[in-house]
């Protein structure tokens, strides 16, 4: 698999863009778990139990 | 498997695309579908936050056994052709962040579940998961052609869960429901194994065709089609469903028998294109998307 290819170049470029994307999207995934926190914390107060 | 994306002491940062792929968005969309059903099939009513998070649950925690059963399984993977471009046999992410993706996963889904939803749910989620992992992937799959009966029960949870989101209690429409996949399995992945045999074959993977031969593996299929059948339509006659799913199962049943027949009642010769068990596979899970849709109305509009 991948021993066959040990000497690929190493892309700096590409790992700068991986970082990027991965930290837009690790941003927007706690923002989006933030909210749903919120909602679901209101939605058990409105809900009995 | 990582060294061909790594420099001295860096490495790439797996890319988002591959750790999604870990979690088997295909398999994930009928694991979502069927346990949005179970929940909407549910007596009362669910507040809509309290539903979305329950169904996000679920769907992560289905995510997290697709990436632990992929971190399991990269070496076989890499030897069949249908899953060698899988990120960890393509060598595109290392095993590692495989694990901690899928473990992370898991223990966040639970958490969640438990947060949006009731402790019987969660721990439902905690064992559909670890019955994944441990039973089906490590333990029955590597060892007897049986694997998919008895690992077939992980796939069954979904709709039980869901309806546990819901109700925070069992009643017997959601076990049904589980039985109906538990028993639908069986026939849907063996018509998969009658035509990729070869490749169950080169990993060393003990499928039905592989160990007990092709004709016994059209049997069991026909079997298990018939027993399926019988399991689908009981929920009209036990009055836990009305006519609306009673008469879709009877229609959808007769001809997933029909199909299973085709491929039951035949051998196929050696440049055979195996459409029979390519339709089968096919309709098994229209089938199973149609009947539990059919619940849902049968549920929301009585006839």
């Amino acid at each position: 698999m991948t021993d066959e290819n040990p000497q690929q170049p190493f892309d700096e470029a590409e790992y700068r863009r991986r970082q990027r994307v991965r930290a837009n999207l690790m941003g927007w995934i706690l923002g989006g778990l933030a909210f749903l926190f919120f909602f679901i914390t209101m939605a058990r107060m409105v809900v009995p139990t | 498997m990582a060294q061909s994306l790594t420099h001295g002491e860096m490495s790439l940062p797996a890319d988002w695309r591959d750790l999604f792929a870990l979690t088997k968005p295909r398999v994930m969309s009928l694991v979502v579908f069927t346990a949005l059903c179970g929940l909407l099939a549910a007596p009362g009513s669910v507040h809509p936050v309290l539903a979305f998070s329950s169904i996000l649950a679920i769907a992560l925690g289905a995510g997290a056994s697709g990436a632990l059963n992929q971190w399991y399984e990269a070496t076989i993977d890499a030897k069949m052709k249908r899953t060698a471009n899988r990120p960890l046999p393509a060598g595109r992410l290392d095993r590692q962040t495989a694990l901690q993706f899928g473990v992370g996963l898991a223990a966040f889904s639970v958490f969640l579940m438990l947060f949006a939803a009731n402790w019987q749910a969660a721990v439902l989620l905690t064992v559909s998961i670890l019955f994944y992992v441990f039973i089906y992937t490590m333990w029955l799959k590597p060892r007897t052609p049986q694997n998919i009966v008895i690992g077939g029960a992980a796939g069954a949870f979904p709709p039980l869960i869901g309806w546990v989101a819901a109700t925070g209690s069992v009643a017997p429409l959601p076990i049904a429901l589980f039985l109906l996949i538990f028993l639908w399995t069986p026939p849907h992945f063996w018509a998969l194994a009658l035509f990729v045999r070869s490749d169950y074959a080169a990993a060393g993977i003990p499928m039905m065709p592989v160990v007990a031969g092709e004709r016994a593996t059209r049997r069991q299929i026909l079997f298990y089609a018939i027993v399926m059948a019988a399991a689908a339509i009981a929920p009209w006659p036990l009055g836990y469903t009305g006519a609306l799913y009673g008469w879709t199962a009877t229609i959808l049943s007769a001809l997933f028998v029909l199909l299973s027949a085709q491929v039951g009642l035949r051998s196929a010769g050696a440049d055979d294109r195996m459409q029979p068990e390519k339709r089968l596979f096919a309709f098994s899970i229209a089938y199973l998307f149609i009947l539990f849709g059919a619940v849902v109305a049968d549920h929301w509009l009585p006839l």
